[in-house]
């Protein structure tokens, strides 16, 4: 029986078990929408712009470990998604964007909204797709979905024309694929990893770098069996956190820029790194001729070119996290490391870096660390970028696994409103938190009206200090405090929530900390809360950009008070 | 130092795009590339001339394996290769120089394929140092075009880069204990 490609394009997604769209219609995608309802099975979240769709599927992806889907019209709409692809991109994050093109006759002749999203997308996408004929759809869909969740996961984009939708052709989805040159590594060459069973044996100041490589392979168990069998403390990526107990002995919480001193101590001194998918970002090592001076490295990810990118390593080893910890773990001899864990807790009493000093005021730190006391620490934690992004990253403990979606790679503002709402559908019935800042809040808050007509019980915290926080701190360190184009002449959150139909609520006082978070908390909608935070209080400790790790800012004794 | 990279890729469109793009996105000096049928049909084979001292060549063939279009990358740089590239100049030439450039031509066994009143054209093909001098002899002359293909690379005798055979591509991160693909040893 022939079929639209409308509806080829459906049957293929419901084929792929996909259960949720993130969308925005338009023109070209009309008849993709007309065919819809046929499937009362895909769930179609109207976003209110598609970069929220993007973010949205992306949350959704991070929390449910599928793929995420999202869809738009050709031109803006699919320009529009641009920011939210390269953030799945930059994350590993696997994500099918589908995007409506100008009809066959049209392509090239700059019809109206057209626009080449292949071609604007190629840097931005593991692959993205054309598709001609109505008669390719099914195949290349089941491309698209292996290609975004096998090997390094990514973002895939499937642009479809009008007509394309329209035209009828055999719907037979395809068993199998065929793609020559795609071939992802899982299992870890068995030489390579006896050289680094071998080294961690040796070892006596090993550090486990954990990121998110751990996380996308769900190696929890195998990451846990190693630290605890060989005794090695653990530190995060941004992305890493939420793969290890973040409440066990071992964990030593965030390196890197904002990293705790003791985690930034810890891989400056250790002899043996034993890095875990993860990528050497410059936030990570800072200046990189002096990172990890006195180690040797172990390097495991998936993605052959990210061995030897930025850092040189002594091993690498390519394959998936989890096959490659299950064949390295019976190798590694159990120990106790008395020596070496001693003069890491001593490095944790010396410089106290998630100690949060005593006021009236609104501190973000402590509305964080009240978020994880009221929650129990069972909630998914979703941020934004930039300040409180840092302190929920350090002063939250990440406890159950895969419990914090942020923004890492990229660094998009904004993220944190749309990815929460991704996040609460591929969770329904949990607690979602998203802790936002005031400045990226304002950048994708059109959101909340799809958070009511969805009736999501979203949680947002907006640490709001009337500035762009991050900015601002740079500007104060390293800019004699010439707060230039960060001030912010901020709403008012509450009457914006209120206006939405979303219950708001503010706090300007340490005392009402607690019982707002409780309310929201137990409240079964959504609910904003606005924290009236210290206005100029700064993210430490904080290594300067170029420095080293171990020349890190310690704390707000450094301040100049003007 | 130079380095000769040979990549099979599909054939489909926009494959070349994605792979300038990549260069250009990475930041890789390519000196030229030259792109062509192989010998299976619905492959292309690019050839690549990246500079060593200004680009990171591991990067580049690990980079270009991402490209899922991307069958098979080698650097052939230290293999026994027999490299070639074609040009066609077209050179000033009067009465009273046609000979001289015709001894020059015969010493470079190069063709002349083309004859006007005041002009010819030069087919040459050899390594780059060959053209480059064969060039160089000509500019007193006058070159008025100049026309080159840029290096295509083959390994002598058994290497090759061919093909990789068949595999399936397995459709999730299979179980353990099956035999898989195994990681090439990387040396950093």
């Amino acid at each position: 029986m022939k079929l639209s490609g409308a509806n080829i394009l459906c049957q293929s997604l419901l084929k792929e078990g996909v259960e949720v769209i993130f969308g925005f219609p338009g023109g070209v995608v009309l008849p993709f929408y007309d065919a819809l309802p046929q499937y009362p099975q895909l769930r179609h979240i109207l976003v209110r712009h598609e970069q929220g769709a993007a973010h949205a599927a992306d949350g959704y992806a991070r929390v449910t470990g599928k793929v995420g889907v999202c869809l738009a019209t050709s031109g803006p709409g699919a320009a529009n998604l641009v920011t939210g692809i390269a953030n799945a991109y930059m994350d590993s994050v696997p994500l099918l964007a589908i995007t409506g093109q100008v009809a066959r006759p049209f392509i090239g002749k700059d019809a109206f909204q057209e626009t080449d999203i292949t071609g604007i997308t190629l840097p931005i996408t593991k692959q993205n797709y054309l598709v001609l004929r109505a008669q390719d759809i099914a195949q290349v869909v089941k491309e698209a979905f292996h290609i975004a969740l096998t090997g390094r996961p990514g973002p895939v984009l499937l642009d479809i024309p009008r007509d394309v939708f329209l035209e009828e052709a055999e719907f037979n989805y395809p068993e199998k694929i065929n793609l020559p040159g795609y071939k992802p590594t899982y299992q870890g060459h068995p030489t390579q990893i006896k050289k680094a069973a071998k080294l961690i044996n040796e070892a006596q100041r090993p550090v486990i770098l954990a990121g998110h490589g751990i996380i996308l392979s769900g190696a929890y168990d195998e990451l846990k069996e190693l630290a605890e069998k060989a005794q090695i403390p653990v530190v995060f990526t941004l992305l890493g956190l939420s793969s290890f107990p973040g409440q066990h002995y071992l964990s030593l919480g965030m390196l890197g820029m904002h990293g705790l001193a003791y985690a930034n101590l810890a891989v400056c001194e250790a002899d043996l790194l034993i890095a875990i998918g993860m990528r050497f970002d410059d936030r990570v090592t800072g200046r990189v001729a002096d990172f990890a001076p006195k180690a040797q490295i172990i390097h495991m990810d998936i993605d052959p070119a990210e061995i030897g990118k930025n850092v040189r390593v002594q091993v690498p080893i390519v394959g998936d996290i989890k096959h490659i910890l299950k064949d390295l773990n019976p190798q590694i001899e159990r120990r106790v490391r008395r020596e070496w864990l001693r003069q890491v807790d001593q490095w944790r009493h010396e410089h106290p870096s998630l100690a949060i000093r005593e006021t009236d005021q609104v501190l973000p730190q402590y509305v964080v660390k009240s978020i994880h006391q009221v929650t129990g620490g069972n909630a998914t934690i979703v941020t934004g970028v930039g300040q409180h992004q840092m302190w929920a990253a350090q002063h939250y403990i990440y406890d159950k696994p895969n419990s914090l979606v942020s923004s890492g790679g990229l660094g998009t503002m904004g993220f944190e409103l749309p990815a929460a709402i991704g996040a609460q559908v591929g969770l329904p019935g949990e607690t979602v938190w998203a802790i936002c800042g005031d400045g990226g809040f304002q950048m994708t808050l059109q959101e909340l009206a799809t958070v009511v007509q969805e009736n999501l019980p979203v949680k947002l915290a907006i640490m709001n200090n009337g500035y762009l926080g991050m900015v601002r701190q740079w500007q104060e360190l390293f800019y004699n405090r010439r707060y230039v184009a960060t001030p912010l002449a901020g709403p008012d959150f509450v009457k914006i929530a209120e206006a939405y139909g979303i219950p708001g609520r503010r706090v300007t006082s340490k005392a009402q900390v607690i019982p707002a978070i409780q309310e929201a908390q137990s409240h079964p909608g959504p609910m904003l809360i606005d924290f009236q935070i210290e206005p100029e209080e700064n993210v430490f400790p904080m290594v300067p950009m170029g420095a080293a790790l171990h020349e890190q800012l310690q704390g707000q004794p450094q301040k100049v008070k003007k | 130092m130079k380095h000769t990279i040979v990549a099979l890729v599909e054939d489909r469109p926009g494959v070349l795009n994605r792979v300038s793009s990549l260069f250009r996105r990475r930041g890789f000096n390519i000196e030229s590339i030259a792109v062509g049928h192989s010998e299976t049909p619905g492959f292309s084979r690019m050839t690549m001339m990246v500079d060593g001292d200004t680009t990171d060549v591991d990067q580049v063939t690990k980079q270009l394996y991402k490209l899922i279009d991307v069958l098979k990358v080698s650097d052939i740089t230290r293999e026994d290769i027999v490299a070639r590239e074609l040009a066609l100049i077209k050179v000033r030439a009067t009465a009273a120089t046609r000979s001289e450039i015709i001894q020059i031509v015969d010493i470079f066994r190069a063709n002349i394929v083309d004859v006007a009143p005041d002009s010819l054209i030069i087919e040459v093909t050899g390594d780059e140092d060959k053209l480059d001098s064969l060039v160089r002899l000509l500019k007193g002359f006058g070159i008025k075009e100049l026309a080159r293909t840029g290096r295509i690379a083959m390994s002598r005798g058994q290497a090759g880069v061919l093909i990789p055979e068949e595999r399936p591509t397995p459709s999730a991160p299979p179980p353990r204990g099956r035999k898989l693909p195994q990681s090439r040893e990387v040396t950093p």
